[in-house]
C-alpha cells in the first residue's frame, strides 16, 4: 500500500477521529472502573449499587454507540438511527412484556422464585 | 463530525478509496440490520436469565460462582481491543502504511483470544465448583447467555484471522476493505452486550 500523502483536510479529520476515539475510550475506561470499584472497595447498601451499575451501564452503551459506531443525531445518517430506535421499540416490547408476564406469574403462583 | 458527506453510519472511508467507498453503503447498512437482530437475540437472553435469577434449584448461585477479578479482567480485554480496532479503522481509511493496519489489527486479535482463554477459564472453573448448566434453571440461562457471546467473539476472532489472510495475499483490495468495515461493527457492537453481561450477570450477580 503507498503511504499517501495526506491534505490538510484530511489530515484534520485524522485527528478529530482519533480524538473520538480516545474520549470514547476515556469515557468507556470511566464508566467501568466506577461500578466496577464501589462494588470491589466499598461498603455501598446494595440499592444504591444497582442504581449506579444500571446508570452507568445506560451511559457506556450510548457512549460506545456515539464515539466507537459513530451514530450520532446528524440528519444524513437518520435511517439508521432508525433502524436502531425500531429495534429498541421492538426489545422494549418483548423484554419488559417477557419480565411483567413471567414475574407477575410468579407472585401469583411460585413466591419462591422471586428475588 | 466530518467533513466528507457519510454515506453510512460509522468511519466512513471517503473519497479516497473510491470503489470502496461507495460498495460499503449498502454492505454497511445490511450488517446493521443483522447486528440488530442478533441484539434481540441478545435481549431476549437477557431477560430469560433475569426471568431464572431465582431458580438455583438448590445448586450453586452467582455469589458462589462469579468472580469479581476475572470479570474485570475480561472486560478490559475486551475494552482495550474495541480501542485497538477503532486505531486499525483509522489506520485503514488515512492509509498510513499497511503495517500498521496489521499491528493493530493482530493485537486486537490478541486481545480477543486473550478474553476467549480467560473466559474459558472462568467456565472451566464453574464447572468443577458444580456450576454446569444441567445443574439448574439459573445456570442453563447463563450457559445460553454468555457462552453465547463467548461464540460471537470467537467467530469474530476467525474472521478477523480470514481478513488478515485475505490482506496478506490480495492485499487491500475493495472486499478487504468493507470486510474490515463489517467487521468493526461486529467488534464494536460485541463489546456492548458485554456491557451488558459484565453489569447484569456479574456486578449485579455479585453485589
Amino acid at each position: 500500500m503507498s503511504h499517501r500523502q495526506l491534505s490538510e483536510q484530511e489530515a484534520q479529520e485524522k485527528s478529530s477521529e482519533l480524538r473520538t476515539y480516545l474520549w470514547g475510550f476515556g469515557l468507556a475506561l470511566v464508566l467501568t472502573l466506577i461500578p466496577f470499584g464501589l462494588a470491589a472497595y466499598t461498603q455501598t447498601a446494595a440499592r444504591t449499587l444497582y442504581i449506579v451499575i444500571a446508570v452507568c451501564a445506560v451511559i457506556q452503551v450510548v457512549v460506545h454507540f456515539r464515539f466507537f459506531l459513530h451514530i450520532t443525531l446528524a440528519r444524513n445518517k437518520r435511517e439508521d438511527l432508525q433502524l436502531i430506535l425500531f429495534t429498541v421499540l421492538i426489545l422494549t416490547i418483548m423484554v419488559g412484556g417477557t419480565l411483567w408476564i413471567l414475574f407477575n406469574l410468579y407472585y401469583r403462583m411460585m413466591p419462591a422464585m422471586l428475588p | 463530525m466530518t467533513a466528507t458527506p457519510s454515506r453510512h453510519p460509522g468511519l466512513n472511508l471517503g473519497h479516497a478509496h473510491g470503489d470502496a467507498h461507495e460498495a460499503s453503503e449498502e454492505f454497511v447498512f445490511g450488517f446493521w440490520v443483522f447486528m440488530m437482530s442478533d441484539l434481540i437475540l441478545f435481549g431476549l437472553l437477557f431477560a430469560t436469565y433475569v426471568t431464572m435469577l431465582g431458580g438455583t434449584a438448590g445448586g450453586p448461585g452467582p455469589g458462589e460462582l462469579f468472580e469479581l477479578k476475572s470479570a474485570f479482567i475480561e472486560t478490559m480485554l475486551l475494552l482495550v481491543s474495541s480501542f485497538t480496532f477503532g486505531m486499525a479503522s483509522l489506520a485503514l481509511k488515512y492509509r498510513t502504511d499497511r503495517k500498521v493496519l496489521v499491528a493493530w489489527l493482530l493485537v486486537t486479535l490478541l486481545l480477543g483470544l486473550g478474553f476467549l482463554a480467560h473466559e474459558l477459564y472462568d467456565f472451566h472453573k464453574m464447572f468443577t465448583e458444580g456450576g454446569v448448566p444441567s445443574r439448574s434453571g439459573f445456570l442453563s440461562a447463563f450457559f445460553a447467555l454468555v457462552p453465547l457471546h463467548g461464540l460471537h467473539v470467537t467467530g469474530a476472532c476467525i474472521w478477523l484471522i480470514a481478513l488478515l489472510g485475505q490482506i496478506a495475499v490480495h492485499g487491500l483490495d475493495t472486499p478487504t476493505k468493507t470486510g474490515l468495515m463489517r467487521l468493526a461493527i461486529l467488534w464494536h457492537f460485541l463489546d456492548v452486550v458485554w456491557i451488558g453481561i459484565f453489569s447484569l450477570v456479574y456486578l449485579g450477580g455479585i453485589v
